[in-house]
């Protein structure tokens, strides 16, 4: 005791204002449970430490889901089973946090098994706290992968077979064998010296993580006397005379003394490298000598429609990075089936003087149809005054509307007597360059075999280009 | 000699599983005789006998509902507005200005 009153530490909000509470001085866990003591424990060391203002604490989904009404320190509800994955993002942009995912056996050894392993393994600087009470509390007892053999539970009413559910998961033995985790150690909350222990395992766990040393994990035997159909007093007595007999309680790893602390920095940016790994400064790099017209106030809306293998995505694709290359604010979504050829694709493009501030097209000012279906489909949500462009080759029907621009393109013949029926989708370019006239030609021309890498294409994409600004009569 | 040291115990958070009544080395905690207002029958200080070894605090899993005081003297004293008498007051851990009656357990100065 350091002071002269041991009282409710002050890591606790104090009043616990909850949605559905009635009583809210006392923690919505049941009788006898062992969050509550677990809770205390931590809140303490959290206020001894001095580290209330940079501590996260992560609630699992569970019966411990509701700790973030309780701490007051920095909270996330993460979602089941996926606490270490959060608080791997959360460490890693923010290194001086202290990371505490609290976690049940149901959360972490079944749903979240993998994200706790790969944590672990990557040693990711955080501490786990992991609460096992050999069921799964929150949804009424069913069995955990922690649950003993012959262990009753609701959905093992004749007691756990090893043939039939597999052996209970000895978690704190898996992980002290991984090579990245400082320090793994097993504690129960049972009598007082046990108490002790995992006040002192705590403690433990949480200054590793101060001393960025890496991984640490704090497994704790905890009773659940709803679940058990027991007393409380029972509940200890069971985890002593069974639970504890299967989950040896004990240090299972410590290597603190050996580790040397890890120093991590906040990640920085860099956007040059960005635009290295995306390719796009080769674009404006290579293209930076060309005059290009000034900035219009444009802001067309298109939708590029047809099938699989017209190229109707990269369609939308070049013309965004021309776009882009003009200095307009630009966005390109694609959607497409799961099969890479075939099916149908459609793309929308935006093209801006202004910032774009949704990828997503509903009525388009313009809209580029490939095939039959395609015109059919969309050809009613073009804004009046919008833009049809669409293949008269392939598409035996024009347009009904009378309130926009119809201008067929027989894009696919063209394209075959160019060469190839590939490049149709660039006669299509070429068509819109020379109606909506924003574009520099000069530009697209360079601009293109850059964009569209395959040098097998480029003469004919110059030619299918040059040829659909014929065709486009205005 | 009488102890001086002391167990508040918050009846109202007080869940009554016993795990306290059954921790503690000197048995000087027991079930209170009436429920409290949620319900459970509350665990009660016997008045007389506690080390302040802190064992009923850390074995209770309600964050608030045990405080154990070692040397009652060491206290401030003051007028209990509740229950008019001159008793010890309990400072706050968040707030130490706000103060609890030792004796009917109410807050003193309350927000």
């Amino acid at each position: 005791m350091k002071s002269n009153i041991l009282q409710k530490s002050d890591s606790f909000y104090d009043i616990f204002t909850r949605k559905g509470g009635t009583q809210l001085q006392s923690t919505h866990y049941c009788p006898g449970c062992g969050h509550g003591i677990l809770h205390k424990l931590i809140a303490e060391a959290i206020s001894d430490f001095g580290i209330q203002d940079r501590t996260v604490l992560i609630s699992p989904v569970g019966c411990s889901v509701f700790a973030y009404y309780y701490f007051d320190v920095g909270n996330i509800q993460s979602a089941h089973g996926r606490a270490p994955a959060v608080a791997t993002g959360y460490k890693r942009s923010n290194p001086d946090s202290i990371m505490i995912s609290y976690q049940g056996d149901g959360d972490l050894a079944a749903i979240g098994a993998n994200e706790i392993l790969q944590a672990a393994n990557r040693g990711e600087q955080m501490t786990v706290f992991f609460v096992n009470n050999a069921i799964y509390g929150m949804t009424g007892g069913q069995m955990a992968p922690t649950t003993l053999i012959g262990q009753k539970s609701t959905t093992t009413p004749r007691g756990r077979s090893a043939q039939n559910e597999g052996f209970p998961l000895r978690m704190s033995e898996i992980i002290a064998t991984l090579e990245a985790p400082v320090y793994v150690e097993r504690v129960m909350l049972t009598d007082t010296k046990n108490i002790a222990r995992t006040r002192k395992a705590v403690r433990k766990a949480l200054s590793i993580q101060i001393e960025k040393k890496g991984f640490s994990f704090v497994e704790v035997l905890s009773p659940c006397p709803t679940g058990w159909k027991m007393t409380p007093v029972n509940s200890k007595k069971w985890i002593t005379d069974v639970l504890s007999r299967y989950f040896e309680p004990g240090l299972k790893k410590d290597v603190s003394e050996d580790r040397q602390p890890v120093i991590q920095m906040r990640p920085q940016p860099h956007f040059d490298q960005y635009h290295e790994l995306l390719d796009i400064k080769s674009l404006s790099d290579e293209l930076k000598d060309i005059a290009l017209p000034e900035i219009r106030q444009v802001n067309d809306e298109i939708k590029i429609a047809g099938f699989g293998g017209q190229g109707v995505l990269s369609l939308g694709y070049a013309l965004a990075n021309i776009a882009m290359g003009h200095a307009y604010q630009v966005s390109w979504l694609p959607s497409y089936g799961p099969e890479m050829r075939g099916g149908t694709a459609n793309c929308s493009v935006k093209i801006s003087d202004l910032r774009v501030a949704s990828p997503i097209i509903d009525n388009p000012h313009t809209l580029v149809a490939m095939n039959k279906p395609s015109l059919k489909r969309f050809e009613n949500d073009v804004q009046p005054g919008g833009l049809i462009l669409y293949d008269s080759g392939l598409i035996d029907t024009a347009p009904e509307r009378k309130d926009v621009q119809v201008m067929g393109i027989n894009a696919t013949e063209e394209a075959d007597a160019l060469g190839s029926t590939k490049a149709a989708n660039m006669i299509m370019l070429g068509a819109y360059v020379k109606l909506r006239g924003y574009l520099s030609k000069d530009y697209i021309l360079k601009a293109l075999p850059l964009i569209i890498k395959n040098k097998a294409f480029t003469e004919l994409n110059e030619k299918a280009f040059k040829r659909g600004m014929e065709l486009a009569k205005i | 000699m009488a102890s001086r040291n002391h167990i508040f115990v918050l009846a109202d958070e007080c869940k009554g599983c016993g795990l306290c009544i059954d921790a503690c080395p000197l048995n000087v905690l027991e079930f209170a005789d009436g429920l409290n207002s949620m319900g459970y029958r509350p665990a009660h200080y016997k008045g007389d006998g506690c080390s302040a070894c802190g064992t009923c605090f850390y074995t209770c899993p309600e964050p608030g509902a045990i405080t154990v005081i070692r040397n009652v003297e060491s206290l401030e004293k003051g007028n209990c507005k509740h229950c008019g008498k001159t008793v010890f007051l309990i400072p706050d851990s968040r707030d130490p200005s706000r103060k609890r009656c030792i004796d009917c357990h109410q807050l003193l100065n309350e927000k």
